[in-house]
């Protein structure tokens, strides 16, 4: 099974959260990047956008397939990774790392606690993620 | 929709190797095994193995056999000799694409065709309608008996020769030999669907699965890997090669799909060649071209093509070309806008993107000549 970092938090459209002090940095998961595939193009917002949580933000294309990327929460975009969108392979190489795509500055502190924990998103996946 | 899917002999071999299965044209066939990118570059670099064995055989006996097959294809059959093989065209009567084939002449009356798998019964019914059993030419599907391998890449040859018992290096493109490869009878064919060198290999069913596993071993130090319809797709795209069911169909004709090469209305009377000659005559009103990406974006298929804010055409087949390190695709764009450099756009996710017509090939194809 994918790897799932304890101490992340967790959409069922299979983004990952890191709180970072008041501040939440988003990727997709091991998951996500596996079931998509070789990864070859990546479109994110601009750095001061709003994201909305469990709305777009983004998209994500392999080969074969188009997905919208989902903000786990709501806020300004404070940051983005643009190495991503010119190394869009580095998602697959390095989805918790060099693969993350944007920093959220929440509007909504509440969002955190429904987002899934590492064991609730396990769980999630073992019954399909469907 | 509920049919059950069908599974090649070697169904069994793709989940050992862990590929990923999906359902493609009424078959379960392998999407990736490794990577579509990574197997896309094994096939340049190296060597690939394709399991194709969905694709449907006819084979077609008798001393009217010619002429039935002349009357059918697009193509002059009458030109093939006993070995050749000649890439051909099934055409409705107006001039549309009931499917695109192989044509093998194994002997002055006796062919065999190789066509899609999507296409098999819809092929089948369409040959029995249009010259029918008997008159001195019977008709035999055998796609069900027949497995077949793709063996695909600048070390094809090489592999292919350890296991052959015939010199196959002197196999010409679009010719084939009858053989044996790791001792299973085989029509070796000079012929793919990759733009690089390479064989198709035609076996038994039941012995198809030997054949792989025979291919993979000798193929060990060559970098011989299995490779999935992904890597197949992008391989095909960056040749400008059609696929059936993305880039021709039962509404788009020969001509503007660019395959006027396979249209011989010299040869006499064939289904399409009216409807065809009046397209000729007129002109084309779009053409099936090659499309590279200016702005960063995946054009795919059914995407709009637009040029100043107007609709033009619409994307056939897009995705990133591994080989080219660019977003490429093909489009069907008014015949006025098909001119190499003409600027264009691709509306994507409700935005234009520039893109612009290219040369093809995308990428140099490097079959074997002669």
């Amino acid at each position: 099974m994918a790897h799932v970092p304890k101490e992340l938090r967790y959409t069922r459209d299979h983004e990952w959260a890191k709180r970072e002090d008041d501040r939440v940095r988003v990727g997709i998961t091991a998951y996500a990047a596996e079931q998509l595939g070789d990864v070859v193009f990546v479109e994110l917002p601009k750095v001061g956008a709003t994201a909305t949580a469990k709305k777009p933000f983004g998209v994500v294309e392999s080969v074969k397939a188009v997905s919208d990327l989902f903000a786990p929460v709501s806020g300004e975009i404070v940051e983005v990774n643009t190495g991503v969108p010119n190394a869009p392979e580095t998602v697959n190489a390095d989805p918790y790392g060099r693969g993350w795509m944007l920093v959220i500055a929440p509007s909504h502190k509440a969002e955190w606690a429904q987002l899934l924990t590492a064991e609730q998103y396990e769980e999630f996946l073992a019954q399909g993620a469907h | 929709m509920d049919t059950p899917l069908q599974r090649t002999p070697l169904y069994e071999a793709h989940v050992k190797a862990g590929a990923r299965m999906v359902p493609f044209g009424g078959w379960e066939m392998p999407v990736q095994y490794a990577g579509i990118i990574e197997e896309h570059r094994a096939v340049r670099n190296a060597v690939g193995l394709f399991d194709v064995s969905h694709m449907g055989e006819f084979e077609l006996t008798g001393p009217h056999a010619l002429d039935a097959l002349q009357r059918l294809t697009t193509n002059d059959v009458a030109a093939l000799a006993v070995g050749q093989v000649q890439y051909s065209l099934l055409c409705y009567p107006r001039g549309t694409i009931v499917d695109d084939l192989t044509v093998y002449r194994l002997a002055d009356d006796r062919f065999m065709l190789t066509v899609n798998a999507a296409n098999i019964d819809k092929d089948w019914a369409h040959v029995n309608q249009y010259t029918g059993q008997g008159q001195g030419a019977r008709w035999k599907n055998v796609s069900a008996d027949t497995g077949l391998i793709a063996v695909q890449g600048p070390r094809a040859e090489a592999l292919v020769c350890r296991l052959a018992a015939e010199d196959v290096a002197k196999i010409g493109y679009y010719r084939f030999a009858r053989g044996v490869v790791a001792g299973i009878d085989a029509l070796i064919s000079r012929t793919g669907y990759t733009g690089e060198d390479g064989f198709e290999l035609y076996a038994q069913a039941v012995a198809t699965a030997r054949l792989w596993a025979a291919l993979l071993e000798a193929g060990r130090d060559d970098g011989a890997q299995p490779i999935g319809l992904g890597a197949r797709d992008t391989l095909r795209l960056e040749m400008k090669y059609a696929l059936y069911g993305n880039d021709i169909d039962d509404t788009t004709n020969a001509l503007e799909a660019g395959l006027g090469w396979v249209v011989k209305p010299a040869k006499g009377e064939f289904i399409g060649r009216e409807a065809l000659e009046k397209v000729r005559r007129e002109g084309v009103r779009r053409r099936l071209v090659g499309i590279e990406m200016v702005d960063k974006a995946v054009a795919r298929h059914g995407y709009p093509v637009l040029k100043d804010g107007r609709r033009v055409g619409v994307v056939t087949s897009g995705s990133y070309g591994p080989s080219v390190d660019r977003y490429i695709a093909m489009a069907y764009v008014e015949t006025a806008l098909a001119a190499m450099g003409t600027a264009l756009a691709v509306e994507v996710r409700g935005q234009a993107k520039a893109a612009r017509v290219v040369r093809t090939p995308f990428h140099p194809p490097r079959v074997k000549k002669g």
